[in-house]
């Protein structure tokens, strides 16, 4: 499907309207009571914004990866509680549905999920399984035409919240990774339970928490590939999402320039603007700079993605890139505002936090290190 | 129900004015629909879902300004014609009304809803001139507006008070602020409005004598509101004070 200019910029300028005028002015609410006000969902609802991921035959809004991201940058510049909200439904929680699912599993489940009337999660992460996916104990027994699946989950974002969450459990505990099968499991499932909302650092208005599965029975029809693909389909699922990711991260960058900009125009020490002073320009610049940078590197690896290029090294490089250029313009913020900075009454105080988690989840720094590394020992491998 | 909305596309209504050789320049701005026609594409989209029907927006004005239709289908309306303006030299309230009225003669219409007023040029006129062509009663500044049958009951803010006034369909009415909040365009919703009909017509197309539509009025002169100069802080003695005070006001002034 081809889209005009025109089309695109309607799409950014519909988002960029909403942030500004219904998600902007509750930011504080958000983060004081750590909950998106339903006005806000509705509204979010209404506008499409669920189906970010969803093909139209679905309902969704059939978006390329270079428009999807062009709409997250507009979301990344509101509060990242909220963002991610969206980001892990329209990301990680549909995105497996759309890949991987079946016709009769798209059919039962994206229309809903792209009207926001069921709201996906995807549950991979336990304890002893972080960074190191494949070491999963959730185990999903066969029984006749239905699966039994025992164990628990942690860090689930929409946890609380979602109706069809994504589960990675052992089908075959003897097969490592080989032996991880992925599930559709409805929230209302006998068996299923969740724990108390984490108390987290940041996202607030975002919530994560632990789910329990005690013999959890679920349909063979709920299976998301087949039986072993699961721990492929994880990182597939996972790899999507980190342009998606890079995006809010360069939006947030964008708003905290704005905010940084604004405030070093106008706050005076010395008889003058605080811009003047070469130190406060030098910070700005590179703040700048690193978002120019990672704008070029986006948009080069979502119109990759779009010619159906394999991304993987690029994807791994842009989630890394992002999130770290993220935290630093942050912290020169911080340090811009001073005092101010420091303060929860300005924004740049939670922007500051919420920057923190972009480094860990969905697969930290680190392991995107490792897996640009292993990308270049196999290209330079002869 | 056949409902029309006439609206205009206009600057965004946060862009800053620059002039440039005697005229206001569109250089990298923004354009919206005007807010107040915003109110009557909301309203009539919220009619025909009551009563069934379509709703068709028209414009007169450049290419651009098929972007404000298609905002407007975005959020709803079913269909539009554009009516291109190159041909229209001078064109001004009475131009556009005439032009408009040549449109909607072909079509059929139960109402025909606008913005009381353009933030652009802030003349508003057209509307009025609009329903005085088509021979057909009309109300301005509207706050509410109900339809059942072919009765109309509409609310418009008077001096303090609310006036209530009761007419028949066919008319036309003209938005104020307050009328309703309009709605985001949906996303889904842009994507669907490329697909709707778009009628795009040239001043040929029309039953109208070119020469008859020259403007009735001539732009002199456009400039900006003079700067705002820092005032003057008078010092000394009470009373000396105020006998300067008075001397400036008699003599710089100019107002006592």
């Amino acid at each position: 499907m081809v889209r005009t200019d025109t089309e695109i910029k309607q799409l950014t300028t519909v988002v960029r309207d909403f942030v500004r005028e219904v998600v902007e002015p509750v930011a504080q609410t958000i983060e004081q009571e750590d909950l998106v006000p339903e006005k806000v969902t509705e509204q979010a609802k209404e506008l499409g914004l669920f189906g970010l991921s969803i093909p139209t035959e679905y309902d969704g809004l059939g978006l390329n990866m270079t428009e999807k991201c062009m709409l997250l940058e507009e979301l990344g510049k509101t509060h990242n509680g909220f963002t991610s909200l969206i980001g892990a439904h329209t990301g990680i929680g549909t995105v497996g549905i759309v890949e991987l699912g079946n016709e009769e599993q798209k059919r039962r489940f994206l229309p809903e999920m792209a009207r926001g009337e069921r709201l996906g999660a995807f549950a991979l992460s336990e304890p002893e399984a972080g960074s190191n996916a494949a070491n999963l104990r959730t185990r999903a027994e066969r029984k006749g035409d239905r699966y039994i699946l025992n164990g628990m989950k942690h860090f689930i974002t929409n946890g609380p919240e979602a109706d069809v969450i994504t589960v990675m459990a052992v089908t075959d505990p003897t097969k490592g990774a080989k032996g991880i099968t992925s599930f559709l499991v409805e929230a209302d499932t006998p068996g299923l339970s969740r724990g108390p909302a984490d108390e987290k650092m940041g996202l607030r208005g975002s919530h994560t928490c632990q789910l329990f599965f005690e013999d959890v029975e679920v349909p063979v029809e709920n299976r998301l590939g087949e039986e072993g693909q699961g721990y492929v389909n994880a990182l597939k699922i996972l790899a999507n999402g980190r342009a998606s990711l890079a995006a809010r991260c360069l939006g947030s960058c964008e708003k905290l320039l704005e905010l940084s900009m604004d405030y070093a125009m106008q706050r005076k020490q010395f008889g003058q603007p605080i811009f003047e002073n070469q130190a406060v320009q030098h910070m700005l610049a590179d703040t700048a700079l690193e978002i120019e940078t990672l704008r070029s590197l986006l948009y080069r690896v979502t119109s990759l993605v779009d010619q159906g290029e394999k991304v993987i090294k690029e994807s791994a490089a842009v989630k890394l890139y992002a999130s770290e250029v993220y935290n630093r313009v942050a912290d020169r913020a911080v340090q811009i505002f001073g005092g101010m900075g420091y303060m929860k009454e300005f924004p740049v105080e939670r922007f500051y936090r919420d920057a923190r988690i972009t480094r860990i989840y969905e697969g930290t720094s680190e392991i995107q290190r490792n897996i640009i590394a292993a990308q270049l020992k196999r290209e330079y491998t002869r | 129900m056949n409902i029309l909305v006439c609206l205009k596309q206009t600057f965004d209504t946060e862009e800053r004015i620059t002039i440039e050789d005697g005229q206001i320049s569109d250089d990298g701005v923004e354009f919206v629909i005007n807010p107040y026609d915003e109110y009557a594409v909301e309203e009539a989209i919220r009619l025909r879902d009551e009563h069934g029907g379509e709703v068709t927006v028209i414009t007169v004005g450049p290419d651009r300004a098929e972007q404000a239709l298609r905002t407007a289908m975005a959020m709803g309306a079913d269909k539009g014609i554009i009516v291109d303006d190159e041909d229209l030299e001078d064109a001004d309230e009475y131009s556009i009304a005439k032009v408009l009225a040549a449109v909607i003669d072909d079509l059929e219409y139960d109402i025909i809803l606008g913005g009381y007023m353009a933030v652009d040029d802030g003349s508003a006129q057209v509307g009025p001139r609009l329903a005085e062509l088509l021979e057909i009663p009309h109300i301005s500044t509207i706050t509410k507006l109900t339809v059942d049958g072919d009765k109309v009951e509409v609310e418009k803010d008077v001096e303090g008070d609310t006036e209530t006034i009761e007419s028949k369909l066919p008319i036309l009415v003209t938005a104020q602020q307050g009328l309703n909040e309009p709605r985001y365009p949906s996303l889904p919703g842009i994507m669907k409005a490329k697909k709707k009909p778009l009628e795009q017509l040239d001043i040929d197309d029309l039953d109208l004598d070119e020469d008859e539509l020259e403007g009735k009025t001539k732009v002199l002169e456009t400039f900006l509101p003079p700067e705002k100069e820092a005032g003057k802080i008078l010092e000394g003695e009470l009373e000396d004070q105020v006998k300067e005070l008075v001397g400036l006001l008699r003599n710089e002034a100019k107002v006592i």
